[in-house]
């Protein structure tokens, strides 16, 4: 056993010194363990930097892990199983270890085969696609190391093509096993082709036809920027089909992967391969939840880059997909720690031969910016990127500079969802970096429409870049030609109507505001305060409608007077509406009186769109307005003039996540309740009896208290929880996309009436907004697709409009 | 994979060596406390700082409870520190691992887990009324007060003197 290997490695990781002399302790009956973690560590850590050679290395862990394979094959299988499909970007290293082993332990290897081919089998049946992936992988590479025979691997994937080949199963399914076996080509396609080049040709027209016959309905919704644009925004399969036709055309000689196998060729040839067991792919069901189809972000192409540096792998070269996937590999391992990822990503293996920091940057602009959502919190990318920055300040930074005017020339075509991540991260951005812009440059956009994407970008983005700092602040940074005023945001101020210089409210009114004031001021209750409106008129009475259940004067004198004394700060806000709740609850009874206090709170404060989020979260929270008074609030007509601001959609957003939450939480706990049933149903034995269950709970203040088991009866109230808040979550993405039906289609008929083509930039916007309710919420909107198609997305709607819900339906299909 | 350290115990999002020695409670409750809490200690903030910036950012890290805003026990005014409590610990742990160290109001905050907050914690604990830190400080920083507050005092003192 070669002592340099073992010198070279450090003590096992997770262990503080605290801990490691905790062990030591009980060091009998633990030493077992003790070697198991030295061993995990050995073979977690092989192929990471060291003072020795890759090849060497491998050679000692070898040898080390031979030694020991009688005591802990369970443990090392394990290992090495797990490590293939946890660290992909290291796949060659185990699987030349394993060719290693197996050119010195037969059964070892066989063992080995066995063992992953059955975890391939799980991670399917679990839906774990990219584990699974990984595995086709892994194997596939087996046959490089002389593991796996290539006639087996042949055999696995035409079972594989066999499965892609399934009719009555969705594409998805079937995509990704043509998926699997294109992203493990390029690591064993230069083996078949020696070897099995007739097969080889038989797999790849396979495939050709699958790719020609495939639907890509779902490719439009998923595009980041619509219509034609510089780079092609294309499908992800598509793509790798591309590359994968590329790669064969050269002979399957890639420059990318790192084998080491090829340094033990002469030992691993003279070992005896094994044949991997035939895989069946678990039946499709309807729960089976596929992995959504992907685009391909492309915002480079090698004349962005530096003329006198290393090239840009073209978009259809394999290198570009080995590295764009090898950089988001690092990036998955690494995000939690920035700044150990900022490293990772920095130290990239080969970074010569690429520019890597544009290939870094696209990858993360890329994820940031993915359809439906991205993988990550937005800041976690954006807080990578400072760290980027802060480490290689020389080359990052005038990168980014790049990607931002890139983005912003393309931002017209841009779809709503990733064009706020896009502002959101800018205005984060720069407020890191003392808000520094060469803003000047864009003054064009001052000339544009209102509606245009680059002045509303730049407006959003200011106004985000204010919520971040102060009014003074934002003025400051933007360039001090006059015309660039009109793109600031207004002063986040309270403007309160019933003061008594204002002369557009009747002086009656203004005294009991004023009254309201002065009684809350004093601290009077509550209810007495409110006393102070109670003379205040109806203005629907006065409309014709005698039994008004409701005054919308008294509410928006309320309403308004309350935010104003609590103007000066969110804190203040929140008190006033939970010293008052009881009042505006019971105010709020009705909807429509909901949508009043609403609107109350646009009044005063729709200066600060800021406020009005938090307001409309707080209301949300304490039950004082409903989801669905929210959503008719913002399609309402006093509205319109705001649909093309960002914050309208953020707060619609917010709501509609309080309502998926909501019904998680009551799903979640009668799942878990049944479980508890179940549970003690079985280990009672005797399910019936009513004694057993209530010996088990107590009583406080009268009020049952379930203890571990709940009753039926329980159950049963859950049961009718769920099924209310799934009504209330159907009625709102109803109340929804009605509306949004509604205005597009008015929009569009008055646009014909008056001979004016309706695809404007407002149509434009709205359009994708709808999309982005459909993509952002798809797994909600999904479970009521029947009754959207059956009420809603009917033969009558206009198609444009009726084409949105359609991508929908295709993302999983 | 096995003997994994549980998330939080090492890297961004693990606790510091800091304990508020005010703390009610034995030094294991604290522990527990700290490992359990949804709240951070945000501080190094300028005093013009306000509750709508801090929210701005904290809130892309998850859904805010709320936020305390920490006071000059003597002026109640902001001093420099805040309390900011998410509804669940892994928003908070977000905020340890993305917002800590990076920029609010062009300074760089730093968080921290904090047991929770309990009345009369928002306020400085400093002789003056500010954060200890301010006490003693000897660097001019314009976002809280300028020099601190004993270097003031003696620059003060001498000029009486001089006068």
């Amino acid at each position: 056993m070669p002592l340099a290997c073992i010198l070279n490695c450090r003590n096992p990781i997770g262990h503080s010194p605290k801990m490691a002399g905790h062990m030591r302790k009980r060091r009998r009956g633990h030493e077992q363990a003790d070697i198991e973690d030295r061993l995990e560590s050995l073979i977690k850590r092989v192929g990471e930097k060291s003072s020795s050679s890759l090849e060497s290395n491998l050679e000692g862990l070898t040898s080390v892990l031979e030694a020991d394979l009688s005591t802990y094959k369970n443990k090392i299988l394990r290992i090495l199983t797990d490590c293939a499909v946890l660290m992909p970007d290291k796949c060659s290293v185990y699987s030349t270890l394993v060719g290693l082993l197996n050119a010195k332990n037969y059964n070892f290897g066989g063992e080995l085969v066995e063992s992953m081919a059955k975890h391939l089998k799980d991670y399917l049946k679990n839906c774990e696609w990219e584990k699974a992936r990984y595995s086709v992988r892994f194997l596939s590479d087996l046959v490089n190391c002389h593991v796996v025979s290539a006639g087996s691997l042949i055999q696995l994937y035409d079972t594989m093509m066999e499965a892609a080949l399934e009719p009555n199963t969705p594409q998805v399914r079937r995509d990704w096993f043509v998926y699997a076996i294109l992203s493990a080509l390029p690591w064993v396609g230069r083996e078949l082709f020696e070897k099995k080049e007739r097969d080889l040709d038989r797999l790849k027209e396979t495939i050709d036809s699958y790719i020609s016959r495939r639907v890509k309905d779902h490719l439009v919704s998923l595009r980041v920027w619509t219509g034609q644009t510089l780079h092609p925004q294309e499908e992800y399969l598509e793509c790798l089909w591309f590359q994968i036709c590329k790669l064969r055309n050269d002979y399957w000689q890639e420059k990318h992967i790192v084998r080491p196998y090829l340094a033990f060729d002469t030992l691993l040839s003279e070992a005896l391969q094994h044949s991997l067991p035939p895989l069946n792919p678990p039946r499709h069901t309807e729960s089976m939840v596929y992995p959504m189809p992907k685009v391909i972000f492309r915002m480079f192409d090698y004349t962005d880059c530096p003329e006198l540096g290393p090239v840009l792998p073209g978009a259809h070269s394999i290198e570009r997909y080995l590295i764009e996937e090898h950089l988001s590999q690092i990036l998955d391992q690494n995000i939690p720690e920035r700044k150990e990822c900022a490293a990772a990503l920095l130290a990239f293996p080969q970074k010569s031969k690429v520019p890597l920091e544009y290939m870094i940057i696209e990858v993360i602009l890329g994820e940031l910016f993915r359809l439906p959502t991205p993988q990550y919190l937005e800041i976690a990318y954006g807080s990578l990127m400072i760290e980027l920055c802060k480490s290689q300040p020389s080359t990052i930074p005038q990168v980014l500079a790049q990607a931002v005017e890139i983005l912003f020339d393309r931002i017209d075509t841009m779809n709503p969802s990733s064009f706020d991540r896009f502002a959101n991260w800018f205005s984060y951005h720069l407020s890191n970096f003392q808000f520094k812009w060469s803003w000047y440059d864009w003054t064009p956009c001052l000339e544009m429409e209102q509606d245009h994407p680059k002045p509303r970008f730049v407006q959003e983005v200011l106004e985000k870049c204010l919520r971040l700092s102060y009014y003074q602040r934002v003025v400051d940074i933007v360039p001090k030609e006059k015309n660039f005023e009109k793109l600031l945001p207004p002063k986040p101020e309270p403007r309160y109507k019933y003061t008594e210089d204002n002369n557009n409210v009747d002086p009656v009114v203004v005294i009991a505001a004023q009254n309201l004031i002065a009684s809350v001021k004093r601290k009077t209750t509550p209810e007495e305060a409110f006393l102070t409106l109670r003379d205040l008129p109806n203005p629907l009475q006065e409309e014709g409608e005698p039994d008004a259940p409701y005054n919308p004067l008294k509410i928006d004198v309320l309403v308004q007077t309350l935010l104003y004394l609590g103007a000066k700060s969110f804190t203040h806000a929140f008190q006033a509406l939970a010293k008052y709740h009881q009042i505006l609850k019971a105010l709020g009874s009705y909807e429509e009186a909901q949508i009043c206090i609403l609107r109350s709170v646009y009044e005063i404060w729709h200066d600060h769109p800021q406020m009005m989020t938090v307001l409309v979260d707080k209301m949300l929270r304490t039950e004082i307005v409903e989801c669905s008074a929210v959503a008719n609030w913002l399609f309402s007509r006093d509205m319109m003039q705001d649909l093309t601001r960002m914050y309208i959609w953020e707060i619609l957003d917010m709501t509609i996540r309080k309502m998926s939450k909501r019904v998680a939480k009551l799903e979640r706990e009668l799942a878990e309740s049944k479980e508890k049933l179940k549970a003690a149903a079985t280990s009672d034995g005797s399910s019936d009896s009513e004694a057993e269950y209530g010996r088990g709970r107590k009583r406080k203040h009268g009020v049952d208290m379930p203890s571990e088991k709940p009753t039926e009866e329980m159950i049963e109230r859950m049961e009718d929880k769920v099924e209310h808040a799934q009504t209330d979550q159907k009625n709102l993405f109803l109340i929804i996309f009605q509306r949004f039906i509604m205005i597009l289609s008015e929009y569009i008929v008055r646009c014909d009436t008056d001979g004016k083509d309706f695809k404007t930039h407002w149509y434009r916007w709205t359009l994708g907004r709808l999309q982005q309710v459909f993509l952002t919420h798809n797994e909600q909107v999904h479970r009521y697709s029947d009754t959207l198609e059956t009420l809603l997305f009917t033969s009558d709607v206009d198609s444009h409009i009726s084409e949105t819900f359609k991508q929908f339906l295709a993302l999983r299909s | 994979m096995t003997r994994v350290p549980a998330i939080g115990v090492v890297g961004s999002a693990a606790l510091s060596t800091y304990r508020d020695q005010h703390f009610k409670g034995t030094r294991t409750e604290q522990e527990r406390a700290l490992l359990q809490t949804t709240t951070l200690y945000v501080g190094n903030l300028s005093f013009f700082t306000t509750e709508e910036q801090i929210h701005e950012l904290f809130s892309k890290c998850g859904d805010l409870r709320r936020i305390i805003m920490g006071l000059d026990k003597v002026n109640r005014t902001p001093c420099g520190f805040c309390f900011v409590e998410y509804y669940l610990r892994a928003d908070a742990e977000m905020a340890m691992r993305y917002v800590n160290g990076t920029r609010l109001d062009d300074r760089i905050v730093r968080t921290d887990w904090d047991a929770g907050f309990v009345e009369g914690r928002q306020y400085g604990r400093g002789k003056s009324g500010g954060q200890v830190r301010d006490e003693y400080r000897t660097d001019f920083d314009l976002g809280r007060g300028g020099w601190g507050t004993m270097v003031q005092q003696k620059a003060e003192a001498s000029q009486a003197m001089y006068s």
